[in-house]
């Protein structure tokens, strides 16, 4: 009995691995960041106006969005952004990443803006040191300015309920 | 001379395509301005920065080098290694730059640490099993099968063999 025991456990524990592999998305690389205080950076805004840095995001939970106005997959999230603000009075911060003052006020005026703050990472810098490799990506910061998660790919309805909606819950909870 | 005229030729045509096809996948990221190029690398340095862009991982098109891609974050990262490499950092500062930033998956070739380390013992942990186990089945097997016919078996042979040369 035992001699087919072995083979089958053995067999059966390969395909639990492989189905598990299977699940798995390789292009989320999971963020070092998890845990850790937000990158530094010190940037202007869009219009120039000022200077940001991450303690002008501290105090409150907010979720920082790295986008675009040339790239395809914020416009697929923007309906979605534009909801969390409204309706949900989420504060959003955007990253403009590697764009233009131009290019992106007009793809703002066309499609809305969700934004409270937006930071012109017109080089990529802010995007290279919180390893961003591919616009969208939405991290979310706690009140203390840690990051507790980040949202690779365009933000849907889904990972706000299961992901990120319980998360800022437990954030404001424990102030 | 005709021929090589004509390689020359075509060679140009290519080049003519090729800088009418790139320019439509660049597009995708336009008018941003770009940092300054940096100074370029002395001999060693220059070494070092061609085996380090083959170490390193593009995280957009996964199975490719930064050295092999050309996604504008390949880009970028190949910059931030020749920077750093020319402001004297060592190679592992820049490693730890990358990872601290995207993880160790950056790395070709993980780090030897208490996280990868089922990564780098794994696979001779499983093969140590397979050996062992292909041992114990095999010393198993022969216990059970005795190597030489015993003495009936040796008889009937005999016999066997008899008939067969009595009946040629």
């Amino acid at each position: 009995m035992l001699r087919f025991a072995i083979p089958v456990v053995v067999l059966l524990g390969l395909l639990a691995l492989l189905g598990i592999g299977l699940r798995l998305d390789p292009r989320e690389v999971p963020s070092p960041l998890i845990g850790k205080m937000a990158p530094a950076f010190d940037l202007p805004n869009l219009d120039g106006s000022a200077r940001i840095t991450p303690l002008d995001l501290q105090g409150r939970p907010v979720l920082v969005n790295f986008f675009a106005s040339w790239c395809a997959g914020c416009q697929v999230e923007h309906p979605v952004l534009m909801k969390l603000a409204r309706e949900y009075g989420v504060e959003i911060v955007g990253i403009d990443y590697k764009d233009t003052r131009e290019a992106a006020e007009q793809w703002l005026a066309r499609h809305g803006n969700p934004y409270r703050i937006i930071v012109a990472d017109a080089l990529g810098q802010a995007g290279l040191d919180w390893g961003v490799y591919g616009v969208p990506e939405t991290f979310v910061l706690s009140a203390d300015g840690r990051v507790v998660y980040k949202q690779i790919g365009p933000m849907t309805d889904a990972a706000w309920r299961d992901k990120i909606a319980p998360l800022l819950a437990q954030g404001s909870a424990s102030r | 001379m005709i021929r090589l005229l004509r390689g020359v030729h075509v060679l140009s045509l290519w080049l003519l395509l090729a800088a009418a096809i790139v320019p439509t996948f660049v597009s995708a990221q336009p008018a941003a301005p770009t940092p300054t190029p940096p100074a370029p690398l002395a001999g060693e340095q220059q070494q070092r920065y061609d085996t380090m862009i083959n170490q390193l991982r593009c995280l957009v098109c996964q199975n490719q080098t930064i050295a092999d891609s050309s996604a504008p974050l390949a880009l970028d990262l190949r910059d931030q290694v020749h920077r750093q490499i020319a402001d004297g950092r060592s190679d592992d500062e820049i490693r730890d730059y990358l990872t601290h930033r995207y993880g160790d998956f950056v790395l070709y070739k993980p780090r030897l640490a208490a996280r990868t380390l089922a990564l780098w013992i794994g696979p001779f942990a499983l093969l140590a099993i397979a050996l062992i186990a292909a041992v114990l089945f095999m010393r198993r097997s022969s216990a059970r099968q005795p190597a030489t016919p015993g003495v009936a078996d040796a008889e009937r042979i005999r016999r066997l063999l008899q008939e067969q040369e009595g009946s040629d």
